[in-house]
């Protein structure tokens, strides 16, 4: 059973298919770059462009409400309060 | 117990987990094929039960709105302990807004930073009440717009200082709103149980056009409610972690 609805803003299934594997290759590779840097305030920034990578693969897969969740809370919330924590650990080191 | 044998028992865990991975995934449906009937059966029935076209936000705050109160009380949990752990303690002191190291050269907040944060405030207000308000519509709902709703306040942060973002949120007001926020969700379904229907059930006027702000009863005052708890959840946590980066220091005071 598909639900196919076709609009003049339909992107053909060719496309979506191509938008879909570059972008979860793009999250592959961003998820991969997180993991490998070993500068906090640098890993963090990179963090939050991963937010925004996921939050375009989940608009890719259809699902916009994910898709705000995920701009808000992984591309601002968090590196936000991760940044606030790094800042908190820094000033007691020094 | 060696580094060899420590190594043996990774590779097995692993290739156990490997091995049970692997035959999970194999009993995937394929992609893009979705077995249904359950999704199916929301996209026929949704519109026409609650007059919500945001159909997700009609299985968020309605079909499965008693997972959604269990969500909520999380965060509110969260925020709590957050708000426990990072008070002040005994052998810490509050001071002033300044730098620790006396001598050195605080850098000024650039005016970029401050215009750009400026310019923003009042369109990230608007588009976080406009989420939280237009869940019954549209792909957005409580959740998304009381996030963006809390940036709003770290844009004030960024665009002036600590002092003006904590008296555009003071702590007893945002605690009030979560308060406010999360028991109204819980509220809202208790009155359904004091009408005599299941809790949570939608008991308010459904609205008669399919798709318009007014309509969907429950919904869109649930995800009013979201908003509010979610805003004043994400302002505290800033807040506090502010106030533990800015102001709180080791030492008696």
């Amino acid at each position: 059973m598909t639900l196919a609805v076709v609009t003049p803003y339909t992107v053909p299934v060719g496309l979506m298919d191509a938008l879909q594997i570059t972008i979860l290759i793009l999250v592959a590779a961003g998820a991969t770059a997180v993991v490998l840097i070993r500068e906090l305030v640098r890993q963090v920034l990179v963090l939050s462009v991963y937010g925004v990578l996921l939050a375009v693969l989940f608009l890719a897969f259809q699902a916009p409400d994910v898709t705000l969740s995920e701009l808000t809370v992984g591309a601002v919330a968090l590196p936000v309060i991760l940044l606030l924590t790094l800042a908190k650990i820094r000033k007691r080191e020094e | 117990m060696t580094p060899t044998q420590r190594r043996w028992i990774f590779l097995a865990g692993a290739a156990g987990l490997i091995a049970f991975y692997l035959w999970g995934l194999s009993g995937l449906p394929g992609f893009g094929h979705y077995p249904g009937p359950y999704g199916f059966i929301i996209n026929r029935i949704a519109v026409g039960q609650t007059n919500a076209t945001g159909v997700v936000s009609t299985v968020n705050f309605d079909y499965r709105g008693f997972d959604t109160v269990g969500e909520e009380f999380i965060l509110f949990a969260a925020a709590a302990g957050v708000a426990t752990v990072l008070r002040r303690l005994r052998h810490e002191r509050e001071q002033s807004a300044t730098d620790e190291a006396a001598g050195r050269d605080v850098p000024a907040t650039s005016g970029a930073v401050r215009m750009v944060a400026l310019l923003f405030t009042g369109p990230v207000v608007v588009m976080g009440w406009w989420l939280a308000s237009h869940a019954q519509t549209n792909p957005s709902g409580g959740f998304q717009g009381g996030v963006v709703l809390a940036t709003a306040f770290v844009l004030i942060y960024l665009s002036g200082e600590f002092l003006v973002f904590k008296k555009f949120s003071p702590v007893d007001l945002t605690d009030v709103v979560e308060a406010v926020g999360a028991g109204g969700f819980a509220a809202i379904g208790v009155s359904a149980v004091a009408m005599g229907l299941p809790y949570l059930t939608d008991f308010l006027p459904l609205g008669t056009v399919p798709g318009a702000v007014s309509s969907s009863g429950t919904i869109a005052l649930i995800s009013f409610f979201v908003g509010l708890e979610v805003a004043a959840a994400f302002i505290l946590i800033i807040g506090e972690l502010l106030e533990q980066t800015l102001l709180i220091r080791q030492g008696a005071s």
